[in-house]
């Protein structure tokens, strides 16, 4: 009888495994807990200084509830960032690069995952290489070829390349569409070729609209990663052009520059200002669009088979 | 319809790869009227290794190798962890994924630059525990360093992980809930499900999460390396020709890491099955 209740105590308690039982459940929604904790972190950080004046952030009381609401740092950075103009500016060579790639990589895996291709093993292969080499190694060729050509230091630097399939983290997004395609059956291609269309009408009508998924979670990582990338931004735009990323990095140079005060280190509550200024469009794209992004990573095929 | 990316591939990559290769072997000069290119055959390579600026490279790349070393078990073994954890039957389980997944929507250079310029990105509670202490008590100052150096860093290590949960998560799905409820009626308890059923399942995609990882870190913008090679393009005493060269060099570094990676996780894979 003892025994019975005894191993009864240990169920409830520990479970068969990690999700059953009242030891296990804490441990595990603690873990859970304090680990997102320390991811959200910065966030909150970043979020409750910002709204600090500078009383309060001299005020050793005042650690995470600022005394009044405080906007004035948002507007400094506003006017430091030059918001609406840089804003624009930035989706220009975010949202339109990744449009054309998410329309070029989709071809191109279409093409790899429907035709018999002479040397797919071979473009496969390259596609690879240019994932592993990076980007590093022919930034300077295209740099002269960009100056060469006459775009550089202008928006074109960023679009030709996005529309050549050769933008930013392309071989990901091929791979993505190849696989994609690929479990797409063959028999509802067939069915339409016998009724006449051709491959690029299979492709528009067929191919394009079941792979929805695939496009928009594409689009949304295409975009997400131009918008954070600063390397190749910093030296095709050259020293005029100015996304929201490259403001941030300049980010004294800027605020001495737009408010004439000659400062070496402003306060930090408006560097955090200006940091949740340029995490807001991601930001808010990424609450709205979550699932789309978690899914994504799912899709790739770099999952195994 | 292949034709696109083949334009683009000749033109945007394997023409500047190429050129790359020759600026390396090259005095390359800018001039108001263009350039001029001159061979001087393997005198850039010689320069890296016996120049200020070549030093200051091979220590920021031996920096980079170090960090490769650190950071990249601790974000696969954090990633297996987490993702073991979000796999449970839990509640709010998509509310906890968007959490994880957060950094890497957010994560940019000058955005992680930001937050440990300015202290966010390490955790109070390491200094106020007194963690410090007891890990600058506890090892030799050899050891203290690197691993406090960890504590101050483990934020920023930890949004790293984002792509690599994800992984893991994506894995862990394909395998048969009822394995492990055949496994628990043979007696096995949760610790050794997991290293019998979830981790031989989980070992090609900590391959593929390794790899991800180290070219990650390698390309990633702030990478001191990788700032090297931009600064040295436009500084006076160096140029074109000299940055191709130390740009080879990286990339055969990294290559070297990335093949000492897969060799050794093969070979533990080989090793597991034998026994």
């Amino acid at each position: 009888m003892d025994q019975k209740k005894l191993a009864k105590v240990r169920k409830v308690l520990l479970g068969r495994n990690l999700s059953e039982g009242i030891f296990g459940r804490i441990a595990l929604y603690g873990l859970l807990i304090i680990i997102g904790f320390v991811y959200l972190f910065p966030l909150i950080k970043m979020f409750t200084y910002s709204l600090k004046d500078l009383a309060d952030l001299v005020n050793p009381v005042v650690e995470w509830i600022p005394t009044k609401l405080y906007l004035e740092n948002y507007l400094t950075s506003l006017i430091v960032l030059k918001y609406g103009k840089t804003l624009l500016f930035s989706l220009s060579v975010t949202l339109i690069p990744a449009l054309l790639q998410t329309v070029t990589t989709s071809i191109t895996g279409y093409a790899l995952a429907k035709f018999k291709v002479r040397g797919k093993r071979l473009v496969f292969a390259l596609i690879l290489l240019t994932y592993l080499l990076p980007q590093q190694i022919y930034m300077i060729p295209k740099f002269v070829l960009f100056d060469k050509l006459g775009i550089l230091e202008t928006a074109w630097s960023i679009l030709f390349p996005a529309t050549f399939g050769q933008g930013l983290s392309s071989a990901i997004f091929i791979l993505i569409f190849y696989q994609f395609f690929r479990m797409q059956p063959v028999a509802l291609d067939e069915s339409a070729e016998i009724d006449g269309a051709n491959p690029y009408q299979v492709f528009w009508k067929i191919g394009v609209p079941l792979a929805a998924p695939a496009y928009l979670s594409s689009f949304l990582f295409s975009f997400v990663w131009y918008w954070n990338e600063t390397y190749i931004s910093s030296l095709f735009l050259g020293k005029e052009l100015y996304t929201l990323q490259l403001k941030l990095l300049n980010f004294q140079s800027q605020f001495n520059l737009a408010t004439g005060i000659s400062q070496t280190m402003t306060n930090e509550a408006i560097r955090y200002a200006a940091t949740i200024l340029i995490i807001l469009p991601v930001l808010v794209i990424y609450l709205i669009m979550q699932r789309w992004f978690v899914e994504g990573i799912d899709r790739t095929g770099v999952t195994g088979e | 319809m292949l034709s696109i990316w083949a334009l683009g591939f000749l033109a945007f990559t394997l023409y500047p790869i190429f050129t790359s290769l020759y600026y390396s072997l090259s005095d390359v000069v800018l001039s108001g009227t263009g350039i001029q290119i001159t061979f001087v055959g393997l005198a850039n390579y010689r320069a890296v290794f016996s120049t200020a600026a070549g030093f200051s490279f091979l220590q920021a790349v031996l920096d980079f190798a170090i960090e490769v070393l650190v950071k990249v078990p601790i974000i696969t073994v954090f990633a297996i962890i987490i993702a073991v954890l979000l796999n449970q039957k839990i509640r709010f389980r998509g509310f906890f994924r968007a959490i994880y997944f957060l950094p890497v929507i957010i994560a940019s250079g000058p955005v992680i630059t930001q937050l440990v310029n300015q202290g966010a990105a390490t955790i109070p509670l390491v200094e106020q525990m007194g963690i410090r202490d007891w890990i600058d008590a506890t090892f030799v100052p050899a050891l203290a360093h690197p691993i406090a150096s960890i504590f101050d860093q483990l934020i920023v290590i930890l949004w790293f992980s984002g792509v690599q949960i994800l992984l893991f998560i994506a894995a862990l799905q394909k395998i048969d809930r009822s394995v492990y409820e055949a496994a628990m009626i043979d007696g096995a308890g949760p610790w050794e499900s997991f290293w019998k059923i979830t981790m031989p399942a989980l070992k090609n995609m900590v391959l593929v999460s390794v790899i991800f990882t180290i070219i990650n870190l390698a390309t990633f913008s702030e990478n001191p390396a990788i700032v090297h090679i931009k600064d040295n393009m436009f500084a006076l005493e160096t140029g074109f020709g000299f940055s191709s060269a130390i740009a080879w060099l990286y990339f055969v570094v990294l290559a070297m890491i990335l093949a000492v990676a897969v060799l050794l996780l093969s070979s533990f894979g080989k090793e597991r099955r034998r026994s």
